[in-house]
């Protein structure tokens, strides 16, 4: 026997672990079994990250708080700009939005909204390639359970796998094998499920071979996993291999999963239809602005006439039908911001995706406003003309698109229903040429015309 | 690079002490989980508890606690994923079986047999590894030679040094 005592300890202890894993393997459910080994080993080494990962930050906090701050004046000088169209970006936005409310409201749609969340730091990771999850320095102490998605500004991350103790939580990577998010594209509204891969790659299958997929498409959560509520991002199309029968789809994740620091995990979802007239609900960014010491300060929001704060910048009000620069939206009483300005051949009669629709005279073709959709469709919308539009360029064959400013269904021919914050400056650019207003288009359906 | 058969009688065998014996593995598992938060790619190439394994494996000379050693740094290694408790477990008391059994026979105290053994043992683990993840709990792994051999090649390196440094630790037994 004692010949043989190595090899029968190697074979004992080769059996056990068989055995312990033939066992979980069998409870495919919560493993109770493994739970405690789990438990003790997260208990110890998960003090230690808490621990580096503040020291750390400290120290990193110093470091760039009050020594290394080498550009942080021209960072500055661009965020500010970046809050400038972003700013912009958001009243079209809003826009968009409670029209999209109005009309699933008037649909009676259920929404998902996210109800309140907990900000959370990433400690530590499972250190395996094979498992991709980390850990978060949140727990049952801060009311995270188990199933909870997880995000972060940019999109989504995962999903709260297990609450280790009142102070610590296991999240799942969105790229981990054992992953699954219903998602959908964006512009094709296919769906499917986002899967990871052992690589670590994100892929969507099941999708027909006949299907039409590009790269850059941007993938949203569909809701239909009943964990995460819908339109989040969860990132882009990067490369598309034909199958025999489906194509695989591989996907670049919205979140840098490789590189999270902090994130959010949404702790309540709330369900209800929408109504038109409540407060826009929270996004996940927002919260996200708030909460995070790095993510700027969200900005005021605009109050109502809203425009007075936004023309403070010529290049937002550009009315003179001079090319914007960026792509700038604004808005005028209830009216709809026309979409960003457009550099297109005045009489050429083709709109671009997306873009301004233009008229045959070069004028901008009216967008109504959203409250319009209800109006009866006999009303007939009339056409304002853009406040500067006496001043636009319209015949130069490539003329730049102006940004019109349209108002309600009834709106007054004048551009005094303009509120008065709109610019009065003069264009920087010269206009070439005078412009006639052009005729709105009447939309029969009261649908806004892309 | 001298691989150097021993004889019974040149053996030297090491113990360590109970904090250090506690303290290195713990270390290794937890850098193990730390360091990708900061440096991504360092759990796809690098394994500290699997060189810690062969350390202490060798160091001790002994089968039994070798093996022990490698099941208990293993299990530990696994209660941080995501997967059933044991793959790791299982592949690296193996390793710990055969780095013990493989440090009666050679001098494992030069750079040359470190780096070599290291090599070999990584190899094993991953094949391993990859045999009861796909196997046993129906992961869906990748095998890549090109990796897999960069990946030992590298741990070997590091080995060179970490062992080195836990050299100081180990006490005559």
């Amino acid at each position: 026997m004692g010949r043989y005592r190595n090899v029968t300890f190697l074979a004992a202890a080769i059996f056990l672990q068989i055995l312990g894993l033939a066992i979980q393997i069998k409870r495919s459910t919560e493993n109770e079994s493994s739970r405690l080994i789990r438990l003790w080993a997260v208990s110890i080494v998960a003090p230690l990250e808490k621990g580096i990962v503040r020291v750390q930050g400290g120290a990193s906090g110093v470091w760039h708080n009050y020594f290394y701050l080498r550009g942080v004046r021209q960072e500055n000088r661009d965020l500010r700009e970046q809050i400038e169209q972003l700013r912009l970006e958001q009243v079209r936005l809003k826009q968009d939005a409670e029209q999209a409310r109005r009309l699933q409201s008037l649909l009676g749609f259920k929404e998902q909204f996210i109800g309140s969340t907990k900000a959370a730091q990433v400690i530590g990771s499972s250190g395996s390639e094979q498992s991709r999850l980390v850990y978060i320095d949140k727990g049952s102490n801060d009311g995270i359970k188990n199933e909870m998605p997880v995000i972060t500004a940019d999109g989504v991350v995962g999903k709260v796998l297990s609450v280790i103790d009142g102070s610590t939580s296991q999240v799942l990577l969105i790229n981990d094998q054992q992953s699954g998010v219903g998602a959908i594209l964006e512009q094709s509204r296919l769906q499917g499920v986002l899967k990871g891969r052992a690589s670590g790659e994100l892929v969507i299958d099941k999708i027909m071979t006949d299907e039409e997929v590009k790269p850059g498409d941007r993938i949203l959560t569909s809701g239909g996993d009943r964990i995460f509520p819908k339109g989040l991002p969860l990132g882009t199309v990067a490369k598309i291999t034909k199958g025999l029968e489906f194509l695989q789809i591989t996907i670049k994740p919205a979140a840098t999963l490789t590189r999270l620091e902090e994130v959010l995990v949404i702790t309540k979802k709330e369900e209800h239809e929408s109504t038109a007239s409540t407060a826009a609900p929270t996004r996940a960014a927002d919260i996200l602005a708030q909460r995070l010491p790095s993510v700027p300060d969200k900005p005021a929001a605009p109050a109502p006439g809203a425009p007075a704060a936004l023309a403070a910048k010529p290049a937002a009000t550009d009315t003179s039908g001079s090319a914007a620069p960026k792509n700038n939206a604004t808005t005028a009483g209830t009216g709809t911001a026309v979409k960003p300005a457009i550099s297109a051949t005045a009489n050429d009669g083709v709109t671009p995706r997306g873009a301004t629709p233009v008229s045959a005279n070069g004028s901008i073709v009216a967008k109504p406003a959203a409250s319009a959709i209800t109006a009866p469709a006999t009303q007939e919308l009339k056409k304002q003309p853009a406040p500067a539009a006496s001043t636009a360029s319209t015949t130069s064959t490539n003329a730049t698109m102006p940004n019109a400013i349209v108002t309600n269904a009834t709106v007054s021919p004048k551009p005094a229903s303009v509120p008065k914050a709109l610019p009065t400056k003069p264009p920087e650019t010269k206009p070439s040429t005078e412009t006639k207003p052009s005729q709105a288009q009447p939309n029969p359906h009261g649908d806004a015309p892309q | 690079m001298a691989v150097t058969y021993t004889s019974r009688e040149q053996i030297e065998v090491y113990r360590f002490s109970l904090p250090v014996a506690i303290f290195v593995p713990l270390m290794a598992v937890f850098f193990q989980a730390f360091i990708p938060h900061i440096i991504p790619a360092f759990s796809s190439y690098f394994d500290l508890p699997l060189l810690v394994t062969i350390f202490f494996a060798m160091a001790r000379r002994n089968p039994v606690s070798g093996l022990l050693t490698g099941a208990a740094i293993g299990l530990a290694q696994d209660a941080l994923g995501s997967h059933p408790i044991g793959v790791y477990g299982i592949a690296k008391t193996f390793v710990g079986y055969g780095a013990s059994s493989l440090g009666v026979k050679l001098d494992v105290e030069s750079v040359g047999t470190r780096l070599l053994v290291t090599t070999g043992f990584y190899v094993i683990h991953e094949v391993l590894y990859f045999l009861i993840a796909r196997g046993m709990v129906r992961l869906d792994l990748h095998w890549s030679w090109p990796h897999e051999l960069g990946a030992a090649v590298a741990n070997a390196v590091l080995g060179v040094f970490l062992f080195a440094l836990m050299d100081r630790l180990k006490q005559r037994a």
